[in-house]
């Protein structure tokens, strides 16, 4: 089931007021962060995060179509190295 | 045979179901097109006079995506979840399903036709 939309798009407090500090100070550095659940919005964009998987964080940059989705959808938890030995590696 | 919006020639049906014949067009929009149109539903197309199909395409054409148009909306939709590199879109590159059903096993559909990997649970039951 989708959000509410009473409620509005879920962000993350923290990691907005980081954002929102470095749109007032003009500067990108790559913001740390654990929030996946965050979404996007157009105020993210040009920003570049590092998106923790459970194990790394994983470098998003934010593009403009990238606003409405989640941040964590851009860091895979697993990783796939397919199945069956002989002939790979 | 009737040609309406161009290609499709939908044939000896009644209406509504000759309707749900073009891509993007259900049940439900082929019952509200004949509806607005004011034209019998269960009359056969063939039998449709030329001003009941105008009326038909002039509405399919003013408020409805359909066919080709549709076709390749729904094509943009998917490449640009590819391009962003989205979890969805890698779902899609991969061909596996992207809403979350299981892949142990079913999700046939989407990954086609059975691949038997030998000394996997079951492939002795199979022969």
């Amino acid at each position: 089931m989708s959000r509410s939309k009473k409620k509005g798009p879920y962000v993350d407090p923290k990691l907005y007021y980081k954002v929102a500090r470095q749109n007032r100070e003009g500067s990108k550095q790559p913001i740390k962060t654990w929030a996946r659940a965050c979404t996007i919005i157009p105020e993210f964009v040009g920003h570049t995060f590092l998106v923790h998987n459970g194990k790394a964080h994983v470098k998003v940059f934010v593009t403009e179509e990238m606003v409405g989705h989640k941040l964590g959808e851009f860091a895979p938890t697993r990783i796939f190295r397919g199945h069956g030995g002989r002939g790979k590696r | 045979m009737p040609r309406l919006l161009g290609v499709d020639i939908p044939g000896h049906r009644p209406t509504v179901v000759a309707l749900t014949y073009i891509h993007g067009v259900g049940p439900t929009t082929a019952r509200e097109l004949c509806h607005k149109a004011g034209v019998d539903p269960q009359v056969r197309a063939r039998d449709l006079r030329e001003d009941e199909l105008g009326r038909l395409a002039k509405l399919l054409d003013k408020d409805h995506v359909v066919e080709g148009q549709l076709r390749r909306q729904v094509a943009q939709n998917i490449a640009r979840l590819r391009d962003i590199g989205c979890y969805r879109g890698l779902r899609h590159r991969r061909g596996l399903p992207v809403r979350g059903q299981r892949t142990r096993t079913n999700a046939r559909t989407r990954k086609g036709p059975k691949k038997t990997v030998a000394g996997k649970k079951g492939v002795k039951d199979l022969r």
